[in-house]
């Protein structure tokens, strides 16, 4: 038996020519670091928010101003994550579909939230709105109000997931090209009606995932909103300022409870991403294929 | 005659009635590379024309310009007398052949072909048990029956471009344009494909471009043919034009096999490096010029008399005959012959032919 399968192994390996331990290791090393860094965390969130049962986990998390936290997350998630969907089928748009001058500087500039760190594009706003900003004096004396307020902190949640949608359609809009869409123009179809039959079914499973991890990110987002929230307990907190706030507080129990909430989250945008992706599996890999 | 009636008589698939379709003078400039100069050609309705050039001579180019995915930097097109400037894509009613079919591949071969139909406005809109009835009628035509509810990935290649096609036929269009329509198939699939493609332009007539840069599918499949070389038509002529009575050195060179000496023409003589060939031009006075032939065209010469010669500096087997590959002269010209097979010849042994045809081209 065993000398059958030495020799099998040794036909078949090809390019993978390590010997059993060191596959082993590697295996191992991989396996510990990803227990550790990632499903460690995630299992003692989850234990620390039920330790002293379920019953405290809710009364936790219906709290007057969690649940205004919830809504203030959902809220901004609502009007953020459209937003981008609008703005990143826009670029991506622009950037696969035509050539003009500084195309690549507007790639650029669609990465930029990403490479800046949240915290000063939460100041950029403050700069731009706060009481002593460029346009905040004139905005207050017009009654509006944008930072310590939702405004702000929907605009700086907007600008940190800017990228997310984008940056998934980009690269399978060039890699599609624009024949599909010049096919459909000399049939006779009309700006919006290519859009809508051939560009939009032609990207939707990328434009799903740019959707899901833009929500995850809209609601997770911290540094950001951090700065131009100012922290007004029941008006201005999103969930992950309500974790900070509790945690500060000491209350373990209640900011367990919240991050599960938001820990689920991600939970659910990975499970629905993994259905998604097995159920449509042929779907997807004809879309990518040309 | 109403176009929809005639299309409902089984017998054809119709048309908005196919025009004529008159260039002139196209130019179109990318950035600061011209892709077409001034370029002027009348094809009469009902014309199957091929655009026949190497890479980046202009010719889709100049379709796409035809279709209106292109807006000419100067110029005129005009389909049946009309001035299509400002005409966009959309109303321009071409049916347009990608090289990689552009099949929406998200809809099943019956939404693709009906498609063209579908996006119409209502008032234009065929009803729904009309626009059934074309398309099975055309799956009929490109023998796609059965296939409606397949995905273009459940297709092969060739399926696909045949699907192309009828979607493309599918709105009545007055002017089929195809670019490279076979370009991305193998050669068994695109000999039966072309066969077929002319079988169904002459059953429906259409005014046809197709671009192609292989020369044997323009040959075989076109009406007239438009040789395009560096943004510039260099002949447009029937396959015989073409092949036999070629315009200029480059599409003698480019249509067949050829060889092309630089000689010099002195008092009625042609002189390939100095001396005499044998071939006499009725031209007096000394110009350089260029001498084509064409490697099956020559025969062998035994004795002393003028003739071109040269060393066999390789020979292969080419079909039925023998090729000889000769070096002439000093400056190493090069010169391709055929000859029997029989007629072997060992490397560096000389070999002296005359061209039987032949052309001088300026040089």
């Amino acid at each position: 038996m065993s000398d059958i399968a030495v020799s099998q192994s040794a036909v078949f390996t090809g390019a993978a020519t390590e010997k059993r331990p060191v596959r082993i290791a590697l295996t191992v090393i991989a396996l510990a670091f990803l227990g550790i860094f990632l499903l460690l965390p995630l299992v003692s969130v989850f234990y620390e928010a039920f330790r002293s049962g379920f019953g405290v986990f809710l009364k936790a998390i219906s709290d007057r101003d969690t649940l205004a936290a919830v809504r203030l997350t959902v809220l901004v998630a609502a009007v953020s994550v459209p937003a981008n969907l609008v703005f990143g089928l826009a670029a991506s748009w622009a950037i696969a579909k035509y050539d003009f001058r500084g195309k690549s500087f507007l790639i650029t500039l669609i990465d930029l939230p990403f490479s800046v760190s949240p915290v000063t594009s939460g100041l950029i706003y403050v700069l731009l709105f706060g009481a002593h900003g460029y346009l905040g004096p004139f905005l207050q004396s017009h009654g509006i109000h944008i930072i310590f307020a939702v405004p702000g902190i929907v605009l700086a949640t907007v600008f940190v997931t800017f990228p997310f949608i984008a940056r998934e359609l980009i690269p399978i809009m060039q890699a599609q090209g624009t024949q599909d869409e010049e096919a459909a123009l000399s049939l006779g179809a009309s700006g919006w009606r290519v859009f809508f039959r051939v560009t939009l079914p032609n990207v939707k499973w990328a434009l799903l995932y740019g959707v899901l991890l833009c929500n995850a990110r809209a609601m997770g987002e911290f540094g950001a909103v951090s700065v131009v929230s100012g922290h007004i307990r029941g008006k201005t907190n999103t969930m992950p300022l309500q974790v900070e706030i509790l945690y500060n507080e000491y209350s373990y129990q209640a900011a367990f409870g919240v991050a599960s909430l938001l820990a689920l989250l991600a939970l659910v945008t990975l499970i629905i991403k993994t259905i998604l992706e097995w159920r449509y599996a042929e779907e997807i890999a004809a879309t990518r294929r040309h | 005659m109403n176009a929809m009636t005639e299309f409902a008589d089984d017998q054809s698939i119709a048309l908005g009635a196919p025009v004529g379709v008159t260039i002139e003078n196209v130019a179109k400039d990318f950035g600061d590379s011209p892709a077409l100069h001034g370029v002027s050609l009348d094809v009469h309705a009902g014309e199957l024309v091929a655009l026949l050039g190497p890479s980046g001579s202009g010719k889709t180019t100049l379709l796409r310009i035809l279709a209106g995915l292109e807006a000419p930097t100067s110029g005129r097109v005009l389909f049946g007398g009309e001035d299509t400037l400002g005409l966009p894509v959309q109303d321009r009613n071409i049916g347009f052949v990608f090289q990689h079919y552009a099949l929406f591949r998200h809809m099943t071969v019956f939404d693709n072909i009906a498609f063209g139909l579908t996006v119409r406005p209502r008032r234009d809109r065929p009803a729904s048990a009309e626009i059934r009835r074309r398309v099975l009628h055309l799956l009929d035509l490109v023998q796609l029956s059965g296939l409606e509810k397949r995905y273009p990935a459940q297709l092969s290649g060739g399926q696909r471009q045949r699907v192309a096609l009828a979607r493309a036929l599918a709105i009545e269009p007055r002017l089929l344009l195809l670019d490279e329509p076979f370009g991305a198939l193998d050669a068994q699939v695109r000999r039966d494909l072309r066969r077929w493609l002319r079988e169904i332009h002459d059953r429906t007539g259409h005014t046809t471009f197709f671009v192609t840069h292989d020369q044997e599918e323009a040959l075989e499949l076109a009406d007239r043919i438009v040789v395009m070389s560096k943004g510039r038509i260099e002949q447009v002529g029937s396959a015989d034009d073409i092949y036999d009575r070629p315009g200029s050195p480059f599409v003698f060179s480019f249509i067949g096999e050829s060889t092309l000496l630089p000689v010099e023409i002195a008092d009625g003589a042609v002189l390939v490096d100095g001396a005499p060939s044998g071939l006499a031009f009725g031209e007096t006075g000394t110009r350089p010029a260029t001498l084509g032939f064409r490697p099956h065209d020559v025969t062998l010469v035994s004795d002393d008399s003028p003739a071109i010669r040269g060393r066999v500096v390789a020979e292969r087997r080419h079909g039925a005959r023998r090729r000889l590959e000769l070096q002439v002269g000093p400056k190493h010209l090069r010169a391709e012959i055929d000859v029997e097979v029989e007629a072997s010849r060992t490397l560096g042994s000389l070999v002296a032919f005359r061209p039987e045809r032949w052309r001088i081209f300026p040089a």
